[in-house]
């Protein structure tokens, strides 16, 4: 979707504030609302582009004014119901409904030093690239209205594939539950140039991991 | 009574603007605030609700932010950084197939993220963001800074970087190339920084210790150590 999430290029979003010796999160409640997220995660209800998109739903406004972890916050109280792990009328009242039977929670102790989940990728030699490192290819003139990892600034550039990192889930069709649609993904090389005119360095060049279906030869 | 959620927060929410007019504006001092933050009153709904059913654990929670808060963080690619620096053999495992080297050294796993190790060299500065979300190498730099997940940050890296770099103290010449790394898919970026000149004589743990996260999202350089080789 073209949202305000789509921020590459946009002006007047104000200096840059860096803090010294920044705590790993500003509030206790931080802390709680990133690992919440993490446990609830393990239910599986939900994959990480529709996690991403949820948050791009939020109206633009808040987008803008909300910190980080409030972007969380909201769109968790917006998933908790969406994808069914409360209902409406427990969420209202925030009790468990009378007749609902006590679950076992899907994330345990044991699994807080695993890192990261994970995101799965193959070499499967039976998902055939479609381009070619060295190849020229030009990002499609696309404006897809749910989710897509192809942003504004690249849509209709002309780049060379410097790399191929391997097969993965398809984000659009992924985020809406309609199947991975597995294909590779590659590093293209934008020149700056390119991207934002005559103004920019001759030099310097932005580099984007963009799916198949983002692609076309130029 | 039945008392909702959106009562308990509306009664909270009152107390709390009671508080300000009686001039105890909770904002000017986080450490002895009196009325909880509105995200903290709603974080703990949502938990308390989640718990109740049986959703999430409060043990799991408490242990994964222990994980975030002193396992996991810069230090671990620093020490990626340090062993690149000083053994050329890893150094060039980690720029061909990133994953399986940052996994030697004992960090993540074959699950975890798809890393690239992008090198910086004289003529060619590397700089990591996210325009769409976030996203962020935390295997080896744990939870991002605020200032990565801005939208300053992340409107302007990709259109003015040497802008952005200058902001952070970073004059880039002319003649330098800059290479923006926007992490649009799964792959996760980090930078390996030049290493520094007149370092020759540190171990490879006095040469982690020198490397900043900043250097390895690639908007600073490695400082060179003071005078003694010591930083």
């Amino acid at each position: 979707m073209n949202g305000v999430h789509d921020l590459g290029g946009m002006h007047g979003m104000g200096p840059i504030r860096h803090e010294k010796n920044e705590p790993v999160f500003h509030e206790r409640w931080e802390g709680r609302m990133y690992a919440i997220n993490r446990a609830l995660g393990a239910w599986h209800k939900w994959n990480l582009d529709a996690w991403r998109h949820d948050i791009e739903l939020l109206p633009p406004s808040d987008y803008l004014r909300m910190s980080y972890y409030e972007k969380w916050l909201a769109a968790m109280e917006n998933r908790v119901v969406k994808y069914g792990l409360v209902t409406k009328e427990e969420w209202e009242s925030g009790k468990p409904a009378a007749n609902s039977t006590k679950a076992t929670p899907a994330f345990s102790s044991a699994q807080a030093d695993v890192l990261t989940r994970g995101i799965p990728s193959s070499k499967d030699p039976s998902v055939v690239p479609l381009f070619r490192v060295g190849e020229l290819v030009r990002a499609r003139n696309i404006n897809p209205e749910g989710h897509t990892r192809l942003p504004r600034y690249a849509r209709g550039k002309t780049g060379e594939i410097v790399r191929d990192h391997g097969v993965y889930a398809f984000p659009d069709s992924n985020a809406q539950f309609r199947g991975e649609k597995r294909q590779h993904v590659y590093s293209v090389r934008f020149r700056a140039r390119e991207l934002w005119g005559e103004a920019a360095s001759p030099r310097d060049s932005v580099h984007l991991d963009m799916w198949d279906d983002y692609l076309e030869h130029a | 009574m039945k008392t909702s959620r959106r009562d308990f927060l509306a009664a909270a929410g009152a107390v709390a603007a009671e508080g300000q007019l009686r001039g105890q504006d909770s904002t000017h001092d986080h450490e002895h605030q009196a009325v909880p933050s509105d995200p903290t009153l709603r974080v703990k709904a949502l938990e308390s609700l989640l718990v109740e059913k049986g959703l999430v654990d409060p043990a799991a929670l408490d242990a994964l932010i222990d994980t975030y808060e002193h396992k996991v963080g810069p230090r671990n690619g620093a020490k990626v950084v340090a062993r690149a620096w000083t053994d050329p053999d890893y150094k060039a495992r980690l720029l061909s197939d990133a994953g399986p080297a940052i996994a030697e050294m004992g960090l993540g796993s074959a699950a975890g993220e798809h890393m690239v190790v992008v090198e910086n060299a004289p003529k060619v500065h590397n700089l990591v963001v996210c325009t769409l979300c976030s996203c962020y190498p935390w295997t080896v730099l744990g939870l991002p800074p605020v200032w990565y997940k801005s939208t300053a940050y992340r409107s302007r890296a990709v259109i003015d970087p040497r802008g952005v770099l200058r902001e952070f103290g970073l004059e880039l010449p002319e003649d330098v190339e800059v290479r923006v790394w926007d992490s649009t898919a799964e792959l996760r970026y980090l930078v390996l920084p030049e290493r520094p000149a007149g370092t020759g004589a540190l171990s490879e743990a006095e040469l982690a210790e020198l490397v900043t996260r900043d250097a390895m999202v690639g908007v600073a350089k490695v400082a060179v150590p003071a005078a003694g080789g010591k930083p």
